[in-house]
């Protein structure tokens, strides 16, 4: 095994992305992923081919993203939540050419400019398919540095597996913070692209990529067709983390960051006499639901602990079907949740009894 | 037993502290422990307030923000006066006294008052009260060990500053002398 080595959670993506055959990056700087371009353009220009460009915007970087992504390259752009906002057009224009990319999203409070302190309050941004019109982005949420490397690893070869975007959704503390890591990231996953824009050479028709589509029947005939390949995603990809769920009383939902406050409070909670467990859904979307409809059958209530206003904690209701009781336990604005009060949550619905 | 230190590393920015913590997490590393370095990240510069979370455990770490730390580093008032209160009851407090005139004034923790960036200046580097206060830090936290420092200071002192590693050891030694 690879050596490990401290690195930032923003830096480790950008290694990761380089180890996965990323050799064109492109972004515009914002507090708190601005790490992740200052590594690429200290790396790519050492690289053969690499290419790091510092847009004059997010809307062009997203679209050099997006034009680079037809050739069939591994390509992929970073911003934090006002920045992903203004590529939000582009993403769309990406999906509906089912072009693989890379978005990385270091999440910041908001809305509007907000802060900079971490948040995760752009879940539903990222999990509803970020623009305009029907589509989805696998998307991939870490809760360590070494996450951040090895899901931006995963995050490309999914992208290119199921021709989609795929997003990696952090947070300011998942960005900033140093933990050790090991680069060891396995084989890079090839696909053939032959619908990729490389030039005919005269050899063969042109290929086309392009979201218009003036024809209605047609277009609905792409939709239902892309939904086809979510369902296969939805069946195959949903990923989680279950920890002392095996008898637990008490369910946490919590992603990133949240989720590593939250262990503490599950481990105190233990120590007091409570029967409290986490899951901590890795993919956010496609959401783990099988693994919330199982707990749905055995546990007392949830808590969804969120750095933001209540999101995941619909797409809890949902997988649950409202089985048991969802509470909220949340921060917002750039806060970040003590395991006190992740505690206190869970020590006030362990009163709730067998209701 | 398993042990466990969380240390909350404050002061000015340009004092340092972000690299001295570096410096521990990387010292952590090296004993193949599990660390964690969390930096303040904001409109800090020179002169403002800047902090960083360090935590050196035998265990996985849960959350790296640390709300009780075991050891608190005041390099400046506004640190001491922010911090003071959250150390743990029975945890440590270190004070570069050459920059806080005031006493600590709870009972329930330990308090070194090192003059480090006086023991700077004495020994011409000025810049270094950072690790003369990370020496002292290291005779205080039985969590690491005080040895093999040169390498793991080579993780942090860069390429172009390999010069700089032996002022630093240096320093290290004065303050755990102190």
């Amino acid at each position: 095994m690879a050596e490990k080595v401290l690195m930032k959670g923003n830096e480790a993506i950008a290694e990761a992305a380089i180890m996965a055959g990323c050799r064109h990056y492109f972004g515009y700087p914002i507090t708190p992923q601005t790490e992740v371009a200052a590594y690429m353009a200290k790396r790519m220009p050492k690289i053969e081919g690499g290419v790091f460009l510092q847009a004059e915007s997010e809307i062009a970087a997203i679209n050099m993203v997006y034009g680079v992504a037809a050739t069939g390259k591994r390509v992929m752009t970073s911003s934090s939540s006002p920045g992903i906002s203004l590529k939000s057009e582009g993403i769309s224009y990406i999906a509906g050419c089912d072009l693989p990319a890379l978005i990385v999203n270091v999440q910041r409070g908001g809305p509007g400019l907000g802060g900079i302190q971490p948040s995760q309050s752009d879940y539903f941004q990222a999990t509803r398919g970020s623009g305009h019109g029907d589509y989805h982005l696998i998307v991939l949420a870490p809760a360590s540095v070494q996450e951040m490397a090895s899901l931006t690893f995963k995050a490309f070869n999914l992208a290119d597996k199921y021709r989609m975007p795929t997003m990696i959704l952090a947070d300011g503390t998942m960005g900033q913070m140093m933990e050790p890591v090991s680069l060891d990231m396995g084989e890079v996953e090839t696909y053939e692209k032959p619908w990729a824009l490389t030039g005919t050479n005269m050899e063969r028709e042109h290929n086309i990529v392009n979201s218009l589509s003036l024809v209605p029947e047609e277009l609905e005939k792409f939709n239902f067709e892309r939904f086809e390949k979510y369902k296969a995603i939805e069946e195959n990809e949903a990923l989680c983390e279950e920890f002392m769920m095996e008898d637990a009383e008490i369910c946490i939902a919590a992603f990133g960051i949240a989720s590593r406050v939250s262990k503490n409070a599950v481990i105190e909670a233990r120590k007091q006499g409570i029967k409290a467990g986490l899951i901590r859904p890795i993919t956010l979307w496609p959401f783990p639901k099988k693994a919330f409809a199982k707990a749905a059958d055995k546990v007392k209530s949830f808590i969804s602990v969120e750095m933001s206003m209540g999101q995941m904690i619909e797409d809890v209701k949902l997988a649950t079907e409202c089985k048991k009781p969802v509470t909220l336990c949340n921060r917002a604005g750039g806060m970040i949740p003590s395991p006190e009060q992740v505690l206190e949550a869970i020590i006030e619905a362990n009163k709730g009894g067998d209701k | 037993m398993s042990k466990s230190c969380s240390i909350l590393f404050a002061g000015f920015g340009g004092q340092g502290v972000l690299f001295a913590g570096k410096f521990l997490a990387y010292k952590g590393l090296d004993e193949g422990k599990q660390v964690s370095w969390l930096p303040s990240y904001g409109p800090e510069m020179r002169g403002g307030t800047a902090n960083c979370s360090v935590i050196i455990s035998d265990d996985p770490i849960g959350s790296p923000i640390i709300s009780e730390p075991d050891i608190l580093v005041a390099m400046n008032l506004p640190s001491l006066d922010k911090y003071e209160s959250t150390v743990k009851k029975g945890g440590k407090i270190i004070i570069d006294s050459s920059l806080i005139g005031r006493k600590v004034e709870r009972d329930d923790v330990e308090v070194f008052y090192v003059p480090a960036t006086e023991l700077a200046n004495k020994n011409n580097t000025p810049k270094l009260a950072n690790m003369i206060i990370a020496g002292k830090l290291m005779k205080e936290c039985d969590v690491i060990a005080y040895d093999h420092m040169r390498e793991a200071l080579a993780h942090v002192v860069s390429a172009r500053h390999q010069d700089m590693l032996e002022v630093n050891l240096g320093a290290i030694e004065i303050g755990y002398n102190a």
